[in-house]
Formats: C-alpha cells, structure tokens, sequence
C-alpha cells in the first residue's frame, strides 16, 4: 500500500503536437515552479510522442527542473488508450505528488481516464491553483454553474492530485535555452492491439485559417448583427489587422455563416483571450458564459442596451457595418496591438 | 445497435441569479433541464437507430424529479428509460457517480444485453467537468472518443468526426465503445403530444444499491477523493466605458484612445 508522503514532486504533461510543445504545458511551468516550491518539491515535465526531444528541451528553457520523456512510433499520434497506458505506468513507477495537464480537447480526453484508473481525484478546467495552507495540498480552484460559482476542490486523501488547466491563464515564463537539465528516457511500449482508435484523417478549416481559439491571445467575434455569412469578411479583416482570431456567436453558427468550432459560449468554447470584440452580437448569457473572463472585452453594437454592453469594458454603439472598416482603417494606421 | 444514452438533469445555468445581499446563488424557481449536451447525444443515438436498427435506452443517476428529464428523453424517441437513485450516492464527485453508472450498467446488462454503444453529452453545464463520460469507459474498459460531432456506423466499425482545438478528426474504433458528444448539426427532435403523453403513462424502473453488485465505500462523498472546500461568488465585471460620439470616426478615435490610455495598442 502506498503511502501519501510517497508521492513527491509536481508534473507538468506537456502535451506535443508534430514535434511541438502546445502552449498550455510551457504555461504550467509557471505556476508549477510556485506550487513546487512551497512544498519544496522539483518540478518535472513529462513529455510523450514519437520524436519529441525538441519538446523536452523547450520545457527545461521554460522552468522544469527535469524531463521524463517517452518516445516510441505508437506515440507520434495521441490516442487515449497509448497516453493513459504511458502516464499510469510513469505514475507507477516514480509516484509523483501532483500532476497539472493543460485542459485541451486531447488532455481533457487523457486526465479523467487516467485518474480513474489510478482511482485519484481530479479537477476539470481549473483556472486557479494555489497549495491549501493547513494540509498543503494543491487547492484547485474552477469555475462551475456557467461561470455563476467559483468552487476550490482538494484531493486530500489520495495520490498524485490530477488538475486539468484552462490554457490562457497561467502566463509562460521568459525561457532560457541555455538552461540544462537532466531528460529521463524510459521506454514503455502499447502493444498495437491496445490502441483501439485509430486517426483516419485530419480536416482543417477549408480557409485555411487558424481556430485555436483556446490558445488566442485576441478574439474577434461576430453574431447575429452580421447579417449573412459573406458579413464575415469585415470580421476575418478586423481579425487580421490584429493578429486575432475568429470566433462566433451561437446564432451566426447556427445560421450555418460559420462552422461551430468558432463557437463561443454554453454549447462551444470557452475562451480566456487578453482581449475580446465582440462585433454585433446582443450578449445572451449563454455567450458571456464562454468569454466574460477575458482581461478585456470590447463590444461594438448599434442597440444600446444590449446585455453585451454590462460586460464590456469598452463599447461602441453604432452600427457595426460603419464601425469596422473605420477601426479596421484607424488600426492599420497603428499596426501593432501591444498583448 | 444497443445503445445507452447517458443524461442528467441540470439546473438552467442561464436562469441562475446571485443573490446580493447573501452573495450566493438563487437556485430555488431555476427550471431543471435536460443537459444540453445530452440532448446532441440523444438525438444521435435516436438516428443510428433509425439507419441501423436496435434500441436506444436512457439512463440517469439523481434523485427521483431526474424522471421528468427520462421522459423527456422517451417522449422525444428513446425506448426504454432507467433511473438509479440512492440517497448513498448523494455527494459523489465524478469517480464516485462513473463508478455507480458504471456499476448499474453492468447490471442492466446482466438481466438484458449487452450495449455495443455508450453515449454521454461531452459535459453537463453545471458541473462542467467532461469527465464522467471517460471514467465510465475506464470502468468498462471499453474504448473512448471524446467531443464527437457525428458518428457513422458499418457493421462493427464506428467512424467519430471529433473536434479537437483547431481541426476535426475522422477516427475509427469498434464497438463496445464510450463516445461523449458535442453540439451536433442535429436539434434533439421535438416530442409530438402523443409521444409525450405516451412517455407520461411509461413506468420508468428505479435501481438502488440493493439491485446492484456495488461497494458503498465508493459511492457518495466519502467515495470521492475531491472534496468542495469552499465555494464562491466570482466578481462581476463591471460594465465600462460606453461611446457614442457624433460620428462613427469619432466613436472610434476615442475607443483607440482609451485603449492607448489602457496601453492595450
């Protein structure tokens, strides 16, 4: 049987797409360097994929005191099946005391089937971490009831403590790529048969645009107010101009002027930018659900008691077909955003 | 196809107000609804019964008001509903409620048979963990696929369009598999008044921890390695700056203005 104080140290899974560190891993670094600390803990990243070596020295340059690294042909796509079967036996095998996964689709997908396998809690779309004072464990802290309550959940009597993160919240530490640090490699391998999903295909969007809307540091997005679908230009060009990302309203998705993966809000995503504008859309409650903890929100909408105007630390009412080319103009004259 | 619809009823988030002077959340007169995401997870399965066969039961763990959303669910076109209910379930976080609809599952199967395909709502929008539909899947030791638009189904084989951030994924898999499903392009179909008064006349079964083979130890709070410590009321952002010049460059120059004074350009 083991015991709590078996498990030390902090994890950071640092998810790895070709041969890339996703953002939200580099991100945890950061506050996992703080929780670390106060339990006088080492920080280590753990890093899966088929030739992902780079990833682990972009985690050493951003925090991790060491890296365990897992390589291996069945890793080079992720499937729950390889991920869990390598996490569970790394956990196993050196025990560690807590373990931070970003809350992407694909580490939402792992966390909970690891946790149930281990049998250990886990906490969902945390957006808070701190170490809870009298029993020193991780006091995760995550929104619930849309964004309506703020729960902080502990995991007191089992090990390690699993929390996925919400990307955007936690911000990256300047790296170092002089820093050096210990990678472990262990092998560990998932019989074919063992994987059970197979990735047949990847469809990006056909425009060829980006959708990570997750990860966005800025968001422009469209609603009803846009009218049709070719409206959509005037957002891309706004977008554009600010190195944003395009998302969208429930109503414009449901209107079939854009795909769904812009969608922001109750049944879509849920968004934690720097900045947010929001180009006619009213602001139902299902929408603020999705973006009203962004740093800042900017709403353009020709119907001044809009709801979207309760949120917004910033408002233009007008009419958003003679707003936007005069702030996509006044923009280009200034070109850079400072984010 | 056997397929199980895995559904909750939730409180409609959008109708919860906070309460000023106590700061904390009004849920008395918050209508209770079918999860959303359920709803997208329903109407699929209804539709690869319709093109393949089979039969689409519900199943949901609450306490016994959770019928009205059962009924909703056979109303709109399941065939069978079940609730489990015990008031030792009471507190369970995710682990503790996937291991009762795990347990229950297993149990139904026993006196039925088998299901070839589990389906859950990608999360419940009160909760909005995501994670009982996964946990349910290690459980069974089934297979998973998570955030589906759509599902396609030839013989044994299930090919998921899943989204993932910034692209979808076309995977396949075989059944017995767990699959938690997105916003689809398909609307749960609408309930006529026949159906509905058929769904109000159906005796929906209730399971206990007395018809399952289950250990009390891991149900309810004291079966739940997360504990709430404290709960709170988040801080409102308060609405900011409105501008509405004489002109529409006016309007503009000053928002660019107050972003400049924000130093956010």
């Amino acid at each position: 049987m083991n015991m709590l104080e078996d498990f030390k140290n902090l994890w950071v899974y640092i998810e790895a797409v070709d041969g890339r560190a996703k953002s939200v891993g580099l991100e945890l670094l950061n506050p996992g360097r703080r929780l670390a600390d106060i339990n006088k803990e080492k920080l280590i990243a753990v890093v899966i994929g088929d030739d992902a070596c780079n990833v682990a020295k972009t985690a050493i340059a951003y925090g991790a005191d060491e890296v365990i690294l897992v390589e291996g042909d069945e890793y080079k796509e992720y499937s729950t099946d390889g991920y869990v079967n390598v996490l569970d036996k790394l956990v196993e095998k050196y025990k560690p005391s807590t373990l931070l996964i970003g809350a992407t689709n694909n580490g939402r997908d792992v966390a909970p089937r690891l946790a149930c396998r281990i049998k250990t809690g886990l906490t969902a779309d945390c957006t808070g971490l701190d170490i809870d004072e009298e029993s020193g464990n991780v006091a995760w802290t995550r929104p619930a009831f849309g964004g309506n309550l703020m729960a902080t959940i502990l995991c007191p009597n089992t090990r390690p403590q699993i929390g996925t993160v919400r990307p955007g919240v936690f911000k990256k530490i300047e790296p170092d790529f002089s820093r050096e640090a210990k990678i472990s490699r262990e092998r560990i391998n998932t019989p074919k048969e063992g994987i059970r999903t197979k990735l047949i295909e990847c469809i990006k969007e056909t425009s060829g645009e980006i959708v990570n809307l997750e990860e966005a540091e800025i968001i422009v997005s469209g609603g009803r107010g846009l009218g049709k679908a070719e409206n959509f230009s005037l957002i891309r060009e706004l977008a554009d101009v600010l190195g944003a990302t395009v998302g969208s309203s429930r109503a414009a998705v449901d209107a079939g002027w854009i795909s769904h993966m812009h969608q922001v809000g109750q049944t879509g995503k849920t968004v934690q930018p720097k900045v947010y504008v929001a180009c006619g859309i009213s602001g139902a409650i299902q929408h603020l659900a999705g973006m009203n903890s962004a740093d800042t929100i900017i709403a353009i909408n020709k119907d001044e008691d809009a709801p979207i105007f309760d949120v917004a630390d910033y408002g233009i009412v007008g009419n958003l077909f003679e707003v936007l080319p005069v702030l996509i103009e006044e923009i280009k004259k200034i070109k850079i955003i400072k984010v | 196809m056997n397929i199980l619809v895995c559904v909750k009823q939730v409180p409609d988030t959008t109708e919860i107000k906070i309460d000023p002077i106590t700061n904390t959340l009004i849920r008395a007169g918050v209508p209770s609804i079918l999860n959303p995401f359920d709803a997208y997870a329903l109407e699929l399965a209804i539709r690869i019964k319709e093109t393949n066969g089979g039969l689409v039961t519900v199943l949901t763990m609450g306490p016994d008001q959770a019928k009205s959303a059962l009924k909703e669910c056979l109303s709109a076109g399941a065939d069978k509903a079940i609730l489990v209910s015990d008031r030792a379930f009471g507190g369970s976080d995710t682990l503790a409620t996937s291991y009762i609809l795990s347990t229950t599952i297993k149990a139904i199967e026993n006196k039925t048979e088998n299901f070839d395909l589990i389906l859950c709502g990608k999360q419940a929008i009160d909760g909005d963990t995501g994670q009982v539909g996964p946990e349910i899947a290690e459980h069974l030791g089934y297979g998973q696929v998570t955030y589906a638009a759509d599902i396609t189904v030839d013989g044994e084989n299930l090919r998921v369009k899943r989204e993932n951030e910034d692209h979808y994924e076309i995977i396949e898999t075989q059944i017995p598999a767990v699959i938690t499903v997105i916003k689809t392009a398909y609307e749960l179909r609408y309930a006529t008044i026949k159906s509905k008064m058929a769904a109000n006349k159906i005796q929906i079964p209730t399971m206990t921890s007395i018809d399952l083979v289950i250990d009390l130890e891991r149900t309810g709070l004291k079966g739940s390695p997360t504990k709430v410590k404290k709960t709170f009321i988040p801080q409102l952002k308060k609405s900011g700056i409105k501008i509405k010049e004489e002109t529409v460059r006016e309007s503009v120059l000053k928002l660019i203005s107050l972003l400049s004074d924000a130093t956010l350009i």
